[in-house]
């Protein structure tokens, strides 16, 4: 006997906010498709030239004959499941978000928005996390491009699991989506049975000092803020703001009552993106101080997912930067 | 299901209807597109009087046929066909373009019933087709869908991304119609940006190619026949045609892509086709309530 006690079993480590599970928002997109092929026969996918990197091929392979493939033509692929869905389809499509929001926007405002075709439109590789591609496959555009189409709504999950539920969410809607979501893993923040209807805000932390209205990735890094900003004292309530468009203008007024002070946090453009919506609710219902972490009227370039959001002015150091800067805004009114 | 079939004649005189529908509807618009609806007319009306199964009583009839005019400016054509077949009374075509009408300057789905998908921006019109002839194909609908494109339309690049995808997809239940007029809005197709030859790029996107002279009732009969025999491939057919056919002042003249005819010229242009303003005003005027054309078709 060596006498050496022999090591127990180390049980995996619980998730906590700042070791959190990683997933792709992208696997819930296509796990959610997967959900769909079981129960909505009318649901058809298409795709072009991406079946891979947006996850669609999980539904090609359990379900062929209602996969189509459109290669590289993104207006074709937008206009074909418009016709698709005026046969009682219920079309997803999947691309990236560069493409699906602006190559063939005129598609989607005229032919199946102005239609009012319940057509789903999936957005891959949103926002500066998607690294190294660089700036042309970085989507930064697309909140402001889908929320200014009538018919339109806009969704951007946080995680995997809100994608995989907005997903399937998207095919009980007669009108037509977007939902945005991302190619690297990111924290998984919500669970299976955490609710979510479109155009209902959730509430991840309560407090008063201030409110983080987030979306996306974002909702996590606003989350860390907030853990951050506990340590100073300074309580503030994080609601994750998946649904752009119809927006939750009724959780933004009541933050806006309650705190006082609003940061938005997003991994879009500062213009026509999540803190543009907010600032508009705001204006109209209970003005106070907002400030807005989003990317600054630049393009994206290459790099790590990190190191982007860093450098870009995204990740949760400075959403408290910002709460410091509303909230002495705030004290000054 | 209602698929009228008239003979030659018969179509001929509805054309004839339609061709009137459109100037006075336009004269009293004083706002729209003349040339291409009358350059449409006559292929148009055998499709909506001879080749389509259409159901104007049951709009989502499984049975029906699907079409969709990728050249949506064509209202004119579109909503005389539509009011001629008993999709709306006559009368409506003078509210066209008119802020209380149904009728908007672009086909709009939720204002018009009857029309499939909302165009007016062109080159998607096709893609939409091919959604359509793919959808009725995975659900085992026999039906067939019918796409109209203008000549000029063809310099837009989805037009050729939806003819590779029809072909790709072997969509034998699409049909492709071109009003070939050789007129866009800023003049000669060949002077603005030639697409000749176009038979020859059809054919190399492996598309069944048919040619016919675009007034020819009896031909264009013989060509939506053929193309319903064909297997494997879709097919389109280059209707070759005279904008602003009809009517001797604005015939083979681009200056009349967008334009409406002033009432005089109107009137005149009526004279041209048997009839007058006020005469055939009054005619639309007079019709209230939708009816198929009686006694000229029989159900097939």
């Amino acid at each position: 006997m060596s006498g050496a006690t022999p090591a127990a079993p180390q049980a995996p480590a619980m998730p906590t906010l700042l070791k959190p599970e990683m997933k792709r928002t992208r696997e819930g997109f296509g796990h959610g498709l997967l959900d769909l092929g079981q129960k909505r026969p009318e649901v058809v996918v298409l795709v072009g030239d991406l079946s891979g990197s947006t996850n669609v091929s999980f539904f090609a392979e359990k379900f062929p004959d209602r996969f189509i493939q459109v290669g590289v033509a993104e207006q074709n692929m937008m206009c074909v499941a418009a016709g698709l869905a005026a046969t009682g389809k219920i079309p997803f499509l999947a691309t990236y978000g560069a493409f699906a929001s602006c190559r063939s926007a005129d598609q989607m405002r005229v032919t199946v928005a102005y239609t009012d075709l319940p057509v789903k439109i999936g957005g891959a590789h949103g926002g500066i996390s998607v690294g190294p591609d660089g700036a042309t496959h970085q989507a930064m555009e697309e909140i402001a491009i889908v929320r200014s189409i009538p018919n339109m709504k806009m969704i951007v999950p946080c995680d995997y699991w809100e994608t995989r539920k907005a997903t399937v969410a998207a095919a009980d809607d007669p009108h037509p989506n977007y939902i945005r979501f991302g190619r690297e893993p990111v924290p998984v923040v919500t669970g299976p049975d955490t609710p979510f209807t479109i155009g209902k805000a959730n509430t991840m932390r309560e407090g008063s000092d201030l409110a983080l209205i987030a979306c996306g990735v974002m909702v996590y890094e606003a989350l860390v803020a907030a853990k951050e900003l506990e340590t100073r004292g300074i309580h503030a309530r994080v609601i994750n703001m998946h649904t752009l468009k119809p927006l939750d203008e009724e959780a933004i007024a009541r933050a806006a009552r309650e705190c006082g002070a609003i940061v938005t946090a997003e991994e879009h453009q500062v213009h026509g993106g999540l803190g543009s919506a907010v600032a508009e609710a705001v204006v109209q219902s209970h003005p106070v101080p907002v400030e807005l972490v989003a990317v600054h009227d630049r393009f994206g370039r290459s790099g790590k997912q990190d190191e982007l959001m860093t450098a870009f002015g995204i990740k949760s150091p400075d959403v408290v930067r910002a709460a410091e800067r509303v909230l002495a805004r705030k004290r000054a009114r | 299901m209602p698929r009228l079939t008239m003979n030659v004649p018969e179509l001929q005189e509805r054309a004839l209807f339609v061709r009137r529908d459109i100037v006075a509807l336009l004269a009293r618009s004083q706002s729209g597109h003349s040339g291409g609806p009358l350059s449409s007319t006559d292929f148009g009306t055998v499709l909506f009087f001879h080749e389509m199964s259409v159901n104007p009583r049951k709009l989502d009839d499984p049975a029906r046929d699907m079409w969709h005019f990728s050249i949506g400016h064509v209202t004119p054509v579109i909503y005389a066909l539509m009011a001629e077949r008993g999709y709306f009374p006559l009368v409506d075509l003078l509210g066209f373009r008119q802020f209380k009408g149904h009728l908007q300057g672009h086909p709009s789905k939720h204002d018009t019933p009857g029309i499939e998908v909302s165009s007016g921006s062109l080159g998607q019109g096709l893609s939409v087709a091919c959604g359509m002839a793919l959808g009725s194909r995975m659900d085992g609908n026999k039906r067939r869908v019918y796409c109209v494109m203008g000549d000029g339309e063809q310099q837009e690049g989805q037009i050729w991304e939806a003819a590779m995808f029809a072909a790709h997809y072997k969509l034998e239940n699409l049909c492709a119609v071109i009003d070939y007029n050789r007129k866009q809005i800023d003049g000669d197709v060949q002077d603005i940006m030639g697409i000749a030859p176009l038979q020859d790029k059809w054919k190399s996107f492996n598309w069944n190619v048919l040619e016919v002279d675009g007034h020819d009732v009896a031909a264009i009969l013989r060509a939506f026949e053929e193309a319903r025999a064909t297997r494997g491939k879709p097919s389109v057919v280059l209707a070759h045609t005279v904008m602003g056919k009809g009517v001797s002042f604005m015939e083979d003249d681009y200056k009349w892509h967008g334009i409406p005819p002033t009432r005089e010229q109107a009137d005149q242009a009526l004279r041209e086709m048997g009839t007058t303003l006020e005469e055939w005003t009054a005619r639309l005027e007079c019709h209230t309530a939708p009816e198929v054309a009686p006694g000229t078709g029989r159900s097939a």
